[in-house]
Parts: structure tokens; sequence; C-alpha cells
């Protein structure tokens, strides 16, 4: 039964190493034996998903927004663009003007050069407090800092797009992105907001990326490989990727009365907190898959699964122990994307429920074919690291 | 009888534990001392070299286990301190607070004295000094060094040792960020999804990256011959804020919950209000509008009038624009009447903590309502001329507050205010 508080998808912004847009991701993730877009030369011996080159002017007019931002939040309010025009919010001030925003946030990129030239100068210094203050005194850019404070990605996102309703960044890996979504579908049930922008960005091509999985050994290394065959092998088992997620979720009644296209309905958004060094992560996803009460029948799932050896087996324990669910592991294709992840699994979901489709499968030894048109997909991210959460996305 | 619900039907929110540490101390009570005695916490820097930097004052907390192991194991001991505070207060259980958390924490990065050990660990490869980093680093797996770089971490820790329920939030709105805390804690309550939430703030970030980072951004006062003096909100020769570091903590619960468990109602946590600036990054729009917006908004939700608020805990920064900025939204909103209300900076004496700003200063909000005293702006010896205001110079002041507008201001456009009253109607 719908009923006017509903909360729908009216807008999808995607970018990813397979390109940009709901449209080309769909057409991209349909063909049979889809291959991904690898970069296994610059950071190796990882390998990640790259960017695609991307006009940024078509989201970013003014040069001057352009340059006080890096990659990653140019790929945000670039991924957050795509998905107002796409929901018909875009240079409608008044829409925008009473648009919420949530942000799942990381941060931003760092200067390489400084920091490695303090590095090095390091190497024949005692005094390396001393040595901090003189290089990055002289060195550091000042723009630069803004560039990496986790808010203003929202902050480059109410300037570029002027969405100005209010303003939030949930911080904490795929966490983030999990709460964000819950806290603005909330919001939205409530009747404490009418229409609200949320998602995130990644931009893995950077070493300290890297270094925030690696100092855990959470990178896969060696020969790539789908997300679900990496036990076993080099490395912890994640591959990450550059990209964004946004959506713009929608109450349903307002929505209708904009006579806009509805992608799909938000059903129930479950998040959990399971406490893994006492080995209840296993529990911890039974445990939200109950809570999700599943429909009866066969079920998609679009997993995203960051392929960490751990938390990887154990949702697959989990999915693979219900025969009714067909994990896709969107990873595969994608590279894991952190706070944009669960976005993405959302988005996925719902293009497969408005496309009346499913996707084939990501990796034909690890996931089984589904027929039929899904009315419910399950959209799942388990943290590499901490924190869970899955979510129903309906046919409108 | 109280009301239970509010002029919109909502649950009425209660504040029933309160906790806060700063650089005047640990606890509400060694806090509230030096507040309304007009003390500073604004001292030379010592945690670090001050060698080629313009800024040598802050109002860092040097006095904690963690001050000297990096921001994170401050920013969560800072966290904890507060958290447990508050909880006690509350006259809940420390383990297990049963509610959901909301922490506002500053973005982590992995310190510089680890990427030091990191990278002079090994000095065989010809490899690049990212390269070498990450070499090093697969052969570490070293989880406590791991988890300084993860921006959940923090919440996750304070979870465990708080027996909050379910999967933390944290959060950043930069300078609003303690405000946006209580903000959502309020909100989950009105929603129903939970009887009570703990909202916390905290910055143990000062590291001389950060410092070194707002000073290039000219938003730090360079007045570093007396520290005490430096930090002067509203005042004509103010020249930037001053660093700080803090927590402040709030339980927040349904009045009915607290009510049904005998609990002691400190506040009402009536409205809260936000509006996001796009005018620049770092600028407030120069007409005030999204800050005037946030205020109004958040008396609205609080459902009171502007003629109801007896008395402004300001953002008031001691920046030339931050403070030219809130005069003009606050002036806008309360009319003449601004010019004999009284509007204070808990900032003169205690600097911005960021982060934890929101936070700290609602926790005192409260306390002025409860003890009837209003903290004073210190270091006003030289009011601006163009700042009209009654910032309540110098000395605290007894008076009857029965309602509360506490500001935050922050870079990216964030403005959140919150309206707390000392009882519920």
């Amino acid at each position: 039964m719908s009923s006017p508080h509903d909360v729908v998808i009216t807008g999808i912004g995607l970018v990813s190493s397979l390109g940009e847009g709901p449209d080309a991701h769909w057409q991209k993730l349909i063909q049979p034996g889809a291959t991904p877009v690898l970069e296994t030369a610059r950071f190796t011996p990882y390998t990640v998903h790259p960017l695609r080159e991307i006009d940024w002017n078509l989201q970013i007019p003014k040069r001057g927004d352009q340059r006080q931002m890096e990659t990653w939040q140019r790929l945000g309010t670039y991924a957050a663009g795509l998905a107002l025009d796409d929901a018909g919010i875009k240079g409608n001030d008044q829409l925008c003007a009473s648009m919420d925003m949530v942000v799942a946030a990381g941060g931003g990129e760092r200067d390489e050069t400084v920091d490695a030239a303090i590095l090095a100068a390091s190497e024949n210094r005692n005094d390396r407090d001393v040595l901090l203050n003189e290089k990055l005194t002289t060195e550091l850019r000042p723009t630069l800092f803004l560039a990496q404070l986790s808010n203003l990605l929202a902050g480059n996102i109410s300037i570029v797009h002027k969405v100005t309703g209010s303003s939030r960044t949930f911080m904490g890996e795929e966490g983030a992105g999990v709460a964000a979504v819950e806290t603005a579908a909330a919001r939205i049930r409530s009747g404490q907001s009418t229409h609200i922008l949320v998602g995130g960005a990644f931009q893995t091509e950077h070493s300290d990326m890297l270094l925030g999985y690696e100092l855990a050994g959470y990178l896969h290394r060696g020969p790539w490989k789908p997300v679900w065959q990496r036990q076993g092998a080099e490395g912890g088992g994640v591959v990450t990727g550059s990209g964004g997620a946004f959506l713009v979720l929608e109450q349903r009644e307002q929505a209708m009365s904009r006579g806009r296209k509805i992608y799909a309905e938000l059903g129930p958004i479950i998040s959990g907190r399971a406490r893994r060094r006492r080995g209840k992560l296993d529990a911890g996803i039974a445990d939200l898959l109950k809570q999700a009460a599943l429909p009866h029948g066969p079920l998609l799932a679009l997993s995203g699964a960051s392929g960490a050896h751990a938390a990887t087996k154990a949702e697959k324990a989990a999915l693979d122990a219900n025969p009714s669910i067909s994990a896709r592991g969107f990873s595969t294709l994608t590279g894991h994307l952190k706070e944009a992840q669960f976005p993405f699994a959302v988005a996925l979901a719902a293009l497969a429920v408005q496309r009346k489709a499913a996707y084939p499968v990501f990796d034909a030894a690890a996931e089984k074919p589904f027929d039929g048109k899904p009315e419910t997909v399950l959209a799942t991210a388990i943290g590499y690291h901490q924190f869970e959460g899955m979510a129903l996305v309906n046919a409108a | 009888m109280a009301n239970l619900n509010d002029h919109m039907g909502r649950p009425v929110v209660a504040v029933t534990g309160i906790g806060v540490v700063t650089s005047l101390g640990v606890g509400k009570k060694d806090n509230w001392a030096a507040l309304t005695s007009g003390k500073s916490g604004i001292h030379p820097i010592t945690r670090f070299p001050i060698d080629q930097l313009n800024t040598r004052i802050s109002g860092m907390v040097d006095f904690l286990a963690s001050s000297s192991k990096g921001a994170s194991a401050l920013t969560y001991e800072l966290a904890e301190l507060a958290g447990l505070e508050a909880v006690a207060e509350a006259g809940l259980e420390s383990g297990d607070f049963g509610g959901p958390l909301f922490l506002a924490s500053p973005p982590v990065e992995l310190d510089w004295s680890e990427r030091f050990s990191l990278y002079n660990s090994d000095k065989d490869g010809d490899d690049s000094a990212a390269e070498r980093m990450l070499r090093v680093a697969r052969g570490l797996k070293e989880l406590d060094m791991f988890e300084t770089t993860q921006f959940g971490a923090i919440a996750d820790r304070l979870a465990d040792r708080l027996g909050t329920r379910g999967l933390p939030i944290t959060l950043s709105t930069a300078c609003a960020s303690g405000a946006t805390a209580i903000q959502l804690g309020v909100e989950a309550i009105r929603r129903g999804e939970c009887d009570r939430a703990l909202s916390i703030g905290a910055d143990g970030s000062a590291t001389a990256e950060a410092l070194i980072r707002f000073s290039l951004l000219s938003a730090l006062s360079t007045h570093n011959d007396i520290p005490e003096k430096a930090s002067k909100p509203f005042s004509r020769d103010r020249d930037g804020f001053v660093l700080a570091e803090g927590s402040g903590a709030l339980v927040l619960e349904s009045l009915e919950a607290a009510l049904a468990r005998g609990a002691t109602i400190l506040g009402i946590l009536g409205g809260c209000g936000e509006k996001a600036d796009d005018f620049h990054r770092t600028r407030s729009k120069p007409d005030a509008s999204p800050a005037i917006a946030a205020v109004r908004a958040a008396l609205a939700d609080a459902g009171l009038g502007e003629h109801e608020i007896d008395y402004v805990n300001a953002h008031g920064t001691s920046t030339p624009e931050n403070d030219k900025m809130e005069h003009l939204a606050l002036s806008t909103v309360f009319g003449e009447r601004i010019g004999s209300m009284p509007v204070s900076s808990n900032k003169s004496m205690i600097g911005h903590t960021l982060s934890a700003a929101g936070a700290v200063e609602a926790a005192f909000s409260l306390m002025t309502m409860r003890e009837s005293v209003i903290p004073p702006t210190i270091n006003y010896d030289n009011p601006d001329p163009a700042i009209v205001l009654d910032v309540v110079p110098n000395k605290k002041r007894n008076a009857e507050v029965r309602s509360v507008l506490s500001n935050s201001f922050g870079f990216g456009g964030q403005n959140t205010c919150l309206v707390m009253a000392r009882e519920p109607v």
C-alpha cells in the first residue's frame, strides 16, 4: 500500500569507472560478462578502478569553483548535480532552497608533494616538529585545507547547485552512507522534510586514500579477481574504485504533484554495529536480514561487499544461507567506493526495479542467475572494518 | 503537569545529563566556577614547538592522559569524559546507555608522528615517499594506528564504552557540529525512534598542522603576548579566534520517559534551526540571511517569539567577520531589543572548540538558566562601535534566564541554532 509520506527516489547521480549517469551504468551492467575497468600500474601492487575523464564544466560551470576543490569534492559535486538534474530540481530556486542534504564523507586529498618533501627532509632531522612548522607554514596552499575538509563537499554542493535547506555531513566509511540514507528517509517519513539530496563520493587515486586501508592490510594485491574470489589471495581482499552516488529522496506526495518519474520506493533501512572483535558479525548480519523482513520468493540483492576477507566471507555465508537470494557483488565492476558504497547499492537496486529486470551475474563462478522481474531488491553494505546496513528497494 | 508534547504535537525533549571539558578543567563544577569568575583558559602552546608560527597561544586541553597522544586519542578521551559525566548525572548506567549516539568530532588524519615513523622505519627501497609508506604499512597490520584514520572509529569505541544502541553517527558541520549532534538527537526522539539519545561534541585536534591551516586562512588571533586577553569577541581590536579543544555532552530524553523514571529535568531542548549558505566557502552572505533564517527556524521550531528569548549564547568567535555578521543577524531578528538583551560569548574564555563548540556552549547555556548566572564576555575593554550589544562585559551577571538561543556557524555555509528553555511548559 502506498502512502503519501512514502520515501521515493526521483533522482540518481552515478559516476564510476564504468561511466556516468544511471543509463550508462545500466547499459554496462546488463551486458552479460561485463568486464571491469582496471588500473594496475599506477599504484602497483594495488589495482584500482579509476575515474574516466570527466568534463567537470558540465556540472561545475565556474572555473573558480573547480579550482577551490580537488578531485574528491569535484566528483561529489558532479554526481550530486547529475542527481539534481535527473530529479528536475537543478535550477529550480524554490526547490533547491528548501532542499535538505546529508552527505557521507571522508576527507579530501592531502598535498602529496608537500608531504613527500617533509618526509624526505625528516630523514636527516631530529627536530621533526620544527621541520613541520617550517615546511607547512611556507608550502601549504591555504585553500587546500578547504579541499580536504569533510563538510566542504556539502559546502561546495550548496555553492555550485544552490542546495541550501540544510547541510549535514556524516563521517565514517560505509556506515556514514548507511546512516545518511537512513536518516534522510526517516526525516521524510516523519514529515520533517519533503526532499533530500543524499549520497557520497570517494576518490581512491591518491596514496593517502589507499594508506587508510593498508594500515590494517585490507588491500588486495596481485592479479585482480572478482570480489567473491579473493579469500586466500595475497593481501586483504579490497580493491577500491573512484566514484560517487547521489540520490534525490522525496516524499511520494510531492513527487507525484511535481509529476516526476519515480524510480522506486525506499522500504525499510536497517543499520547495525556488530561487535566484530567478539565474533558477532555473522549474528549481526543475520539479525539485519531478519529485521528487513524479506519478501517471499526469489530476491535480487545488490551487495556492497568490499572483498575484505572477514566481512565478505560473513556476508556471503549469510546471503548463501537463503536460497531465495541471488546476490550481485557490484564491487567486482566498480571497486569499493567507501562512503558512497551504500548509496551506490541503493541506486543500482532502484534501477533494477524501475527497469523491471535483473542484472546478469557479475561473477559466474559465485553468483546465480535471477529470472523474472524484481519487485523488491535488497541493497547491502557490510563495512570492510565496521558498521553494517541494508535496505529494501521496492517497485514504485 | 507539564505538557508532554510540544506545540507541534511532538514529544518534548528534556536534558537530563550534562558533561563538559574545556581548557578550564574537567567537569561542570570546575568549568562553571572558572567561567563565572571570568577566568580564561587560553595559554601559550607547549604541545609542539612554536618556531615559525604566527599564533603561539591556544585553549588546548593539556592536562589529560591523551593530551600528547594525537588528535584521535585526545578526541576520544574528551568525548568519553563528557559522556560519562552526562550519563552519570542522568542517573543511567555508564556502560548501558541504551539509546543512540551522535558524535560531532573533527575529520581524522594520520598524525605526522606516525607518518614520520612509517617513513623512517624502512629506508632501503628506492620507491617514492607514498610507495614507501604503503609498503611499510602493509607489513604492519597495526590496528591502533589504522583506527586513527577511520572516521567512524572514535564513535565505535564510545559505543562500546557507553553502551549506546545501534550504528553510531559521526558527523561534521564544521564549527556547528556540536549543535548538529544535539539536533540529530532531538529529531530522533521526536520521531519516536528512541526515548533517549546521547549527543557529544568533542575536539582534540589542535595539532601544529591544524593551527597552521587556520593561520593560513587568517582566521586566528595573533595577540600572543597576553594569551588570556587574545579572545575578545565583539571588541574593536578583535583579530581572530583562538584555537581550542574541549567536549560537551547532553543526555537528551523525551520528557515523558524522563519523568516516568523520576529523572531531574535540567532543561528543555525546545527548538533547532538550520540553514545552509551558498555564498562562499569561508565567508557568510553579507546580508546574514542564512544566519537570520537559522535563528528564525530555531525559534519557530521551539514555538517561541523573538520576545520570549531572555539571553543569547553567541557564536562570538572574535573574528572580525563572524562577530559583525552575527550582530547583523541578531539585530535583524530581535530588532531594537537586541541592544538591551544579554548576549555573551563563552569563547572569550575557552576559545573556539571547533567541532565541540555547539555542544560545550549548549551545556553552558543550560547551566546559565539553572544557576541564574550569565557568564561574561571577557576582554571587552574596547567595544566595537559598530556592534551595539549588551555583551555582559567582563563580569558575570545574576539574572533570571528562562530561555536561551545558542548560535553555531561554520565554514562550508553551516548555520545551526538551538533554543533551550529552563522548564517545560
